[in-house]
């Protein structure tokens, strides 16, 4: 059978560091980039005799991503010990949460070629990151970092619903775009802070029983999720077709061979001896904390999008991308609160602005001008006061500057020329100068109109308002 | 009459007045310990230079009259499962052999807040584990009222070193028994407060559920006193309950007429020392001259509770023990090629068999496939055990019963034979699966002048109760003013190490 008859069956586990100022039991800083081992204390170096005391943010991050992902929030979990050695994990266990869990059942709708989706998603637990084993290769010693020892993690756990690796990446980035609006993660795969393991199968097709899966990790971008799956899937259906069986293991993603490699089968997974925390007492969440949680919900990426479109009157691509980041939203709102036409400020949105965060790498929080500047710009184009063009031009420098559009306009002298007295003596002179081509026109070459414009336009330096100036010309053209 | 000689109370007294200077009463501690410490083998490390600092600190504190508590001043020490920020821990192993801490324990810290001298660093069994001092990594203690016997364990070392009076008091631990035993095998008291009532914030882990921390002092209103300067709420510690202490002396001499005691029938069964059960028969009666009601209990779930205990401590341990690794403190086998070389040679060569035996047993319990029917079993059972109390103490204000089943026994006699050794716990650890509190006072001695003690086991929280009826008792008789022979094994055998299983 090709692998056109194999029904892959994908599931995704997440790893979402918190974006809490400290640890998830104690108080060391999470900042990322510090010196090796300078943000720990006892407690997350695992010294003898310390005991965890858990961050109460991290339990509100937790609730939060729940609601947002419809899971029920349980007004009981348990912490659990995962016991493992190994060096960057200081105590020899892992707090984690393990068959009681504090968000189960949840969904997540996403985007597909034959249209939306649900994917259900299994559970959210709490837990402690490990610390960081360095390799230095050239004194053959390797080094432990703790700094990441103690950072709170949320694990995502999806239902087997994904069906093929576009699907797996589509899940991947709306749940990112999920977590990161809910102010709960930065959604940086690279820098490992968003991580994600896949499992994969394949069944032949019309079958209901799932395949032996795979674990697939070392996915650090979207690319690579994709690539890996698609790797998988047709590795794991030559398995197939050549006669053999699919060992349940643990595989790597290769990024330099574009393979998965085997890292441990079944036989060397390890036996985590999981047992309920004895420092921790079972964590309870309130009613009132859940309801209060609900109530502080921001509105999420997919109800935002559909707002756009119907509240704004704008095309599914431009709400897309102006609802892909929550700032990027907000501002838009506060812009159209000023202004009328929503398509046209969305124009200027997709084109100039984000060109411009872009080129000069600057966050929107730190934009040096109000919505109702660029509002006033828009309009200052809209009358007629700037040219299109000049437009741009003013709003890159109200874009370095802060400066306000009116100033900008002034000071540079980008107004355009409106004055029909003014402009018609330009047309006149260039026709004068210009007899040849106005003989080649009204003989019915039509085109050298384009070159009278163009020749308007550069005497007037640009500010000619191009309406009138090409009224104008037809009038004297005789058209 | 000694400085030495003095209880906690009585040298506080003396203090306050003006009697006599910290500093003095610190110097005899440490001249004591130079006396009879070579016999008794009671500190693994003294810490004199910090004694001597504190206690002129204190003699400061009272001569412009704040002291910083009603014990300031009074030397104590401290089992060795204490982390104490700049003097040496090791929980009487050698994997944690010149380890230094970083930080005080809560208990330790608020100790040295209350201006007592810490002395020293006293033995105990390794990481707790033991009920005779013998698997302590460097030697074995001695009874004082006996040397070939031992003081018990694991709080071996405390019991010791309060019997021999080199110290005033000592804090000890409790996992199943080790503050109560030893203080029952040296006529000394020892209170293992309720689970959550003193922070475990520091404390070297043995079985996290079961550990709590608590005074070992010669007299019951020492203990109380010491008590007090512990007994609170610790924010970092999340299994410290937040339950405000009362004043554990107020009501000390309140008595116990009208009081319903209760004896436990499972407690006295066949196997236990004659005497033992004899002298505990006396307090018993004792206790009905002075107005109480004795009223037959039950606590039909006790015969499970050793191997209930036997689960779940080693299956915590097994976890706790994990850190030490030999990557990041402590000892570590340096010539070992690879990483899970250096972990085996570490851990192979850092823990004593007792240690491995219950690394073993708790590894296996909660092994995949065995959880259920052990570790999970045996807290279903755990929670039976507790059930037991909650409806004994609906009939009774307390329960009394012997703390061990037998006097102190001689050193080298059960270390073949861990099964006998995890017997002398049959008595104490029920309460510690329940997360009660209980007490040993002592209540007689045998005809070979073996200490015996009482034990006193209370509701939840009800530490000032268990004092007041173990302080009945105690008014009634002079045991603890008795002064240890500190005979019975020369000097200079007195360091063999007991031999390996």
């Amino acid at each position: 059978m090709p692998v056109s008859d194999f029904q892959p069956v994908i599931g995704l586990e997440v790893h979402a560091q918190l974006l809490t100022q400290s640890k998830i039991f104690c108080g060391c800083s999470t900042a990322f980039g510090a010196e090796p081992n300078r943000n720990t204390c006892p407690v997350c170096l695992g010294m003898p005799g310390v005991l965890p005391v858990l961050n109460q943010r991290v339990v509100e991050f937790a609730v939060r991503t729940g609601l947002a992902l419809e899971c029920t929030v349980k007004k009981t979990s348990v912490w659990s010990r995962k016991n493992y050695f190994y060096p960057d994990l200081p105590k020899g266990y892992q707090i984690t949460q393990y068959d009681q869990p504090i968000c189960e059942h949840g969904r997540l709708v996403i985007d597909t070629p034959q249209g939306e989706k649900v994917i259900r998603v299994r559970r959210i637990h709490m837990e402690e990151d490990a610390g960081k084993n360095v390799h230095d290769t050239s004194g053959g010693q390797s080094l432990v970092d703790l700094n990441r020892a103690g950072v709170p993690l949320l694990e995502i756990v999806s239902e087997p619903d994904l069906r093929d690796a576009d699907e797996a990446v589509e899940y991947l980035k709306t749940l990112r775009d999920v977590l990161v609006y809910l102010g709960v993660n930065d959604g940086n795969l690279e820098e490992g802070s968003f991580r994600c393991d896949a499992n994969v199968s394949v069944m032949p097709k019309g079958s209901s029983t799932y395949g032996q899966r795979c674990e697939l990790k070392n996915l650090n971008s979207f690319r690579f999720l994709k690539q890996a799956i698609e790797y998988e899937i047709s590795r794991q259906v030559d398995v197939i077709e050549s006669g053999g069986k699919v060992d349940q293991e643990t595989r790597l993603w290769d990024v330099n061979k574009g393979v998965t490699r085997s890292m441990r089968s079944k036989e060397e997974a390890h036996d985590y001896r999981y047992f309920p925390e004895p420092d921790l007492p079972p964590l309870h969440v309130s009613d009132a904390a859940i309801d209060a949680a609900a109530k502080a919900l921001p509105e999420l990426p997919r109800a935002k999008l559909t707002r756009f479109t119907s509240q704004y009157g704008l095309p599914a691509y431009d709400a897309r991308i102006l609802t892909a980041e929550r700032p990027l939203a907000d501002f838009f709102e506060a812009c159209a609160a000023h202004y009328a036409d929503a398509k046209k400020l969305s124009n200027w949105f997709l084109g100039e602005l984000m060109r411009l965060l872009k080129e000069e790498g600057t966050p929107l929080s730190a934009l040096r001008f109000t919505p109702a500047q660029l509002a006033e710009l828009l309009g200052a184009v809209d009358k007629g006061t700037v040219s299109a063009n000049a437009g741009k031009d003013v709003l890159g420098e109200m874009f370095r500057t802060g400066k306000a559009p009116a100033d900008i306009i002034a000071e540079k002298g980008l107004a355009q020329v409106s004055d029909t007295g003014a402009i018609e003596a330009v047309v006149d002179d260039i026709l004068a100068k210009n007899a040849g081509e106005v003989e080649k026109y009204r003989a019915g070459k039509k085109q050298v109109f384009g070159f009278f414009v163009g020749q308007v336009m550069r005497a007037m330096k640009g500010k000619g308002n191009p309406a009138l100036v090409n009224e104008l010309l037809k009038k004297k053209l005789g058209d | 009459m000694q400085l030495t000689d003095l209880t906690m109370l009585e040298l506080a007294a003396k203090l306050a007045a003006g009697a006599v200077s910290s500093e003095e009463a610190t110097r005899a501690c440490l001249e004591r310990i130079r006396q009879v410490d070579p016999k008794v083998r009671a500190f693994l490390r003294v810490d004199e230079e910090g004694a001597l600092a504190a206690a002129r600190a204190s003699d400061a504190r009272r001569k412009a009259g704040s002291p910083a508590s009603a014990l300031d001043g009074v030397p104590v020490g401290l089992k060795d499962i204490f982390l104490t920020e700049g003097v040496e821990t090791t929980a009487g192993s050698r994997i944690l052999e010149g380890f230094v801490p970083p930080y005080d324990a809560t208990v330790v810290r608020l100790l040295k807040e209350a201006g007592l001298p810490l002395v020293g660093k006293l033995n105990m069994d390794e990481f707790a584990m033991g009920s005779s001092n013998e698997s302590s990594a460097y030697f074995p203690s001695h009874n004082p009222w006996d040397l070939a016997r031992t003081p018990g364990g694991s709080s071996g070392g405390s019991a010791a070193a309060v019997a021999a009076r080199e110290v005033f008091g000592a804090l000890g631990t409790d996992t199943g028994g080790s503050i109560r035993q030893p203080a029952a095998l040296t006529n000394t008291v020892g209170l293992k407060p309720t689970y959550g009532r003193v922070s475990r914030f520091g404390v070297i882990a043995f079985a996290s559920s079961l550990d709590q921390p608590g005074p070992m002092t010669r007299t019951v209103a020492d203990a109380a006193a010491l008590l007090q300067l512990i007994a609170r709420h610790d924010p970092q510690d999340a299994t410290s309950a937040a339950v405000e202490a009362p004043d554990y002396s107020a009501d000390l001499e309140g008595g116990v007429r009208g009081l319903r005691l209760g004896v436990p029938r499972e407690y006295f069964t066949e196997g236990m020392d004659p005497e033992v059960e004899a002298s505990v028969r006396e307090a018993l009666r004792e206790y009905e001259r002075l107005g109480a009601t004795l009223v037959d209990v039950s606590l039909p779930h006790t015969k499970y509770a050793l191997a209930t205990y036997y689960l779940i401590a080693p299956a915590e341990a097994s976890s706790n023990l994990a850190r030490y690794d030999g990557i990041r403190y402590g000892q570590r086998a340096k010539d070992a090629r690879g990483l899970k070389e250096l972990y085996a040679l570490t851990r192979e060569r850092g823990f004593g068999p007792e240690v491995k035996r219950r690394i073993m047993l708790g590894t296996y319990a909660l092994s995949a496939g065995y959880y259920d029917a052990y570790y999970l079993r045996a807290q279903k059972v755990r929670t039976l055990i507790r059930e037991d109390f909650t409806k004994a103490f609906q009939q009774v204000d307390a329960v009394l019963s012997p703390t061990s089943p037998v006097p102190a026994f001689k050193l080298g006699e059960k270390v073949d034979d861990p099964l006998s050794m995890y017997l002398m716990d049959v008595f104490t650890l029920p309460c510690n699966l329940a997360g009660l509190p209980g007490l040993s006072v002592p209540c007689g001695f045998t005809k070979a002048g073996l200490p015996v003690g009482l034990q006193i086991l209370g509701r939840p929280f009800d530490e000032a109760r268990l004092l007041r009826i173990a302080r009945a008792y105690e008014r009634e008789h002079d045991f603890f003013l008795r002064p240890a022979p500190l005979q019975g094994w020369p000097e200079r055998q007195a360091s063999v190490t007991p031999p390996c299983p």
